[in-house]
């Protein structure tokens, strides 16, 4: 028995220059920042202050740089296509083989969504969800904790990937039956579905906690009405991850199941069908796409009602229409095969299902619309992000509508059309959502604002890219370009090709200027000092300190309507009211800090890793490590830490000496 | 922002300019019909669309903080009927474009044969690892990566697929539709004039997918007899054999045809897929892929 499964040199692709570089690179780049961390004796404070924290913006923040350095990862391999495209058309090759290509785009799809987008989103919520709510922390940190760890350990098995074995070939979507054993081998695939499992209950975790967090604990007087839409939009969301990702979950379950002990669910033979996973991946992955673009809705309802300066036009209407977006997203789903010759009956009703989800839609693109009329518009970069969403949106939005006329889906799926749709809404929608989050709440989390300057070149950076980039793609996909080719034979697609490579070097640009951006601000920190309040905001995150203390709140706000901060200005400046000299503060619980989440994940890696190579000791070993570490802490003897009601006091005189200053 | 309006400036252009050959270069009657329905869809909601896009940019510049002509209503944020209309522009869109679905969903259903006084052309259509095999039943022809059609002539499609699922599509023509293991899918296209049609499969299905073209060769109906009696002539017999040899994997294949067609060989491919012996890719696991 071979000790270490399938595993030996022979899956280190040392003949292939392309990917030994970059995982060079990778490793060279870690290596010097662990070294760099352990010489300048960072290690005590990143173990005690961030790695074990289990306090819900230190998490965020962790999550957000994840997202930022994956989407460094799916840029890269954004920018390989869009070069391989460019160059391979008649006869030509390109500069990548066939089973390099197919491993890049499978690995950008999986890297954007799940692993780009989903931690960027679950951080913003994770750090702004419990700030606006009033509260001071999740119903369940630890928990928490060991969600961001479980996503942290999918992501470095997918990284693993690029060096040791190989990435799934099948796109990110893995339908079966290429995916099964019989057509995929190789552990690519095996890594796909590890990963995902692994970050998927992590994701499940992440749902259920904000689920109770919202529901059950906000502040005094914050009745459901009275919630910021950011936070309506992200209980729609994690009701959706709670309800979808178990669906995911088991569709995976099953496949494992087929490729590791010979079943037969989505085989080709011996009763399988492979049809059936098709549906059961797109009844999560339907719903996955309003995961991520309703906490995008709710940062942009936050932005466009602050920097208008007015509160959020019809928030009835919107709070009816996110949850009627929640209901419906489970709807949909067969919008994705069309072409699967399903009756026309069944076509026609999703069809038109897919177009009542679209009305919901609208209506909060009017509302940001008269959020914005009679608004005093300060054009701050978050508002840049929002106004260029808002445009760039309704093109998505409608292409979209455009697919769900299953006839039109007939000539469209498939295509470089459809590419061009869901990145339309995905970047116009998602990434410009969290880029203007980011711009937003940066100030809040580190107590200095990102340089504007720097931002707006970012943002107008990626404007344009996106539209270069993505417009000569709906006309490729009209021309009849399908997607995933790695060469191909009509000349008259290479000139959009050229053009669309050109609109992603101008998204680099945005990039670029992105990190430009954080540099500078970190450099001029001083100079762009902010205290609690930076934007004039109306919600209960600016009411604290900017960077928020440990416990977020010295006393639970009092909250009596919605917009709880902005009135309460208004009240204080009509009163004159000042706030009390002497005030008395009282200890604080707060949760203990915990490395559960840290042993959690480096058991997690240890047993995907062991599975997908088949080292069936080592997966023993890592699964009963996860068991005692949660027995470990499920006996755990003090669970919460007491904050004395001196060190608050202190914090609070210098806060408030900070505001008069 | 105002990108936003180039993006449609471009979608038209290419409408315009170099879109010969795609989608909105219909050759057939199922195409033709297609193309109505996208330009139907994209006009209801274009007039929705570039009003909005316009007020948006309109609205932003308006309110701007330094305008001071522009009147601050800072307490504007509800009104019953703005509300009213909030909901009813989106909802009467898709209340059209809903109608246009649903009515198009019934009238352009892959299954429903072209009503046409000319006796349809069957053409059973298995997809390969990765190549097109194309049977002609009634002829007892077949070929491989190349579909001549008699224009003018309804061709009634049955598709299966040898293992992965592939989709066929020809995009002068109209529809496309899966090919999927152990199942029947059915499709009906026409071509009205004779002309030469790129086909190709639409769903990515492996490491030679990129070359899983085909020719669409739509001739006058007596030079398709003229074909089929030139093919039945040469080459070799289409049977149990010989589609082992051809279902071997391998990637651009240059054209070839079969003189003859074992009777039930389409349904055998069907047949194989959904009962083959389970022992045989097991006690095989790197399988004919793996091989190469």
């Amino acid at each position: 028995m071979n000790l270490l499964g399938k595993l030996d040199w022979s899956a280190i692709p040392l003949d292939q220059p392309i990917i030994m570089g970059a995982t060079g690179g990778m490793v060279l780049v870690i290596a010097v920042v662990l070294g760099w961390i352990t010489l300048k004796g960072y290690v005590p404070y990143l173990w005690h202050e961030w790695i074990t924290s289990v306090d819900h913006k230190r998490i965020g923040i962790m999550y957000i740089i994840l997202a930022l350095i994956m989407l460094l990862r799916g840029f890269a391999d954004a920018l390989m296509m869009r070069g391989q495209q460019a160059v391979a058309a008649g006869g030509a090759q390109g500069y990548l083989p066939p089973e390099h290509f197919d491993q890049i785009f499978s690995a950008h799809g999986t890297i954007m969504i799940f692993f780009m987008a989903m931690p960027f989103v679950i951080g913003m919520m994770n750090f702004a969800v419990p700030l606006q709510l009033g509260v001071r922390d999740m119903a369940f940190p630890t928990l928490n904790s060991v969600a961001l760890g479980l996503t942290a350990s999918g992501i470095l098995l997918t990284n693993v990937s690029l060096g040791v074995g190989e990435f799934a070939k099948t796109g990110w979507v893995a339908y079966p039956p290429l995916s099964e054993l019989q057509y995929s081998p190789g552990v690519g695939v095996d890594y796909y579905l590890w990963a995902l499992q692994i970050s998927g209950v992590g994701t499940l975790m992440t749902g259920i906690n904000f689920v109770a967090t919202i529901l059950k604990t906000r502040a005094p007087g914050m009745s459901l009405m009275r919630m910021p839409v950011f936070c309506w939009t992200s209980l729609a969301a994690n009701l959706l991850i709670v309800a979808a990702f178990p669906v995911l979950t088991a569709t995976f379950a099953m496949l494992l199941l087929d490729r590791y002990l010979g079943f037969h669910f989505f085989t080709t033979d011996a009763g399988g069908n492979p049809m059936m996973y098709i549906n059961l991946f797109w009844v999560w992955g339907h719903p996955e796409v309003y995961i991520l673009v309703l906490p995008a809705f709710g940062i942009f309802s936050e932005v466009v009602s602050t920097f208008s300066g007015k509160p959020l036009f019809g928030y009835r209407s919107m709070v009816a229409a996110t949850m009627a977006i929640c209901v419906l997203s489970f709807f949909v789903w067969l919008h994705h095969f069309f072409t699967m010759g399903a009756s026309a009956n069944v076509n026609g009703f999703f069809g038109v299902m897919t177009m009542i989800i679209a009305v919901p839609t609208g209506v909060k693109v009017f509302n940001w619309l008269f959020t914005m009329y009679g608004g005093r518009i300060r054009f701050t970069v978050p508002i840049l992000w929002s106004i260029g969403f808002m445009v760039t949106f309704v093109i998505g939005g409608m292409t979209g509508v455009l697919m769900a006329v299953p006839p039109a889906d007939f000539q469209l799926h498939n295509s470089l059309f459809l590419i061009a749709h869901f990145h339309n809404v995905i970047i116009g929608g998602t990434v410009f959502g969290l880029m203007a989050g980011y711009n937003y709440w940066f100030p809040k989390a580190f107590g200095f604002k990102l340089d504007e300057r720097w931002g707006r070149v970012s943002f107008w950076c990626w404007l344009i890219g996106f539209y270069v980039a993505f417009m000569p793609l709906y006309a490729l996909g009209l021309m009849g370009m399908t997607r995933r080719m790695q060469h191909y034979d009509v000349a008259s697609w290479q000139p959009w090709l050229v053009v669309a490579a050109v609109g992603v070097a101008i998204i680099l640009v945005g990039i670029v200027a992105q990190v430009i951006q954080l540099v500078v601000s970190i450099r001029n920190r001083e100079q762009l000092k902010v205290t609690a309040d930076p934007w004039n905001g109306r919600t209960l995150e600016w009411a604290t300190a900017s960077p928020p203390p440990a416990w977020n709140f010295a006393a639970l706000p009092q909250v009596a309507d919605l917009d709880a901060l902005w009135n309460r200005k208004q009240r204080e400046r009509t009163q004159q009211t000042q706030a009390p000299k002497d005030r008395k503060f009282d200890p604080i619980e707060m949760p203990k800090n915990s490395a559960t989440g840290f042993i959690t994940a480096f058991f997690a890696v240890v047993t995907g890793f062991a599975m997908i190579w088949h080292i069936w000791w080592m997966a023993g070993l890592g699964a009963i490590g996860i068991f005692l570490t949660m027995l470990a802490f499920a006996f755990r003897d003090e669970e919460e830490v007491e904050i004395p009601a001196e060190q608050i006091a202190r914090f609070e005189q210098a806060h408030q000496a900070e505001i008069t200053a | 922002m105002r990108y936003g309006l180039l993006a449609v400036v471009l979608i038209g252009a290419a409408t315009l300019g170099g879109c010969s050959d795609g989608v909105l270069d219909p050759k057939g009657p199922i195409a033709l019909a297609e193309r109505q329905i996208l330009f139907n869809a994209l006009g209801i909601m274009l007039a929705i669309v570039i009003p909005v896009i316009v007020a948006t940019l309109g609205v932003g510049f308006w309110f701007r903080a330094s305008n001071k002509r522009a009147r601050y209503r800072p307490n504007f944020a509800y009104s019953g009927r703005l509300e009213m209309l909030v909901w009813s522009i989106p909802a009467m869109t898709v209340f059209l474009v809903g109608g246009v679905a649903w009515v198009g969903s019934h009238e352009l259903n892959p299954r429903k044969p072209i009503e046409s006084a000319v006796k349809p052309l069957r053409v059973q259509v298995a997809s390969l690892d990765w190549k097109w095999l194309f049977i002609y039943p009634d002829e007892g022809v077949a070929s491989v990566n190349y579909l001549a059609i008699p224009a003018g002539t309804p061709v009634s499609f049955e598709l299966t697929s040898s293992g992965v699922m592939n989709s066929f599509f020809v995009p002068q023509l109209g529809s496309q539709i899966y090919t999927m293991a152990g199942m029947v899918t059915r499709l009906h296209l026409q071509a009205d004039q004779p002309g030469s049609y790129r086909g190709m499969s639409a769903q990515y299905s492996g490491e030679g997918f990129a070359d899983m073209t085909f020719n669409v060769e739509a001739v006058a109906p007596d030079k398709f007899s003229e074909w089929v009696d030139a093919t039945r002539s040469v080459g070799v017999e289409l049977n149990g054999t010989t589609y082992a040899e051809l279902a071997k994997p391998s990637t651009k294949v240059a054209p070839f045809t079969y003189r003859a067609v074992a009777p039930g060989l389409f349904d055998s491919i069907i047949v194989s897929e959904m009962q083959s012996d389970d022992a045989m890719c097991r006690k095989n696991p790197t399988s004919m892929r793996a091989e190469k």
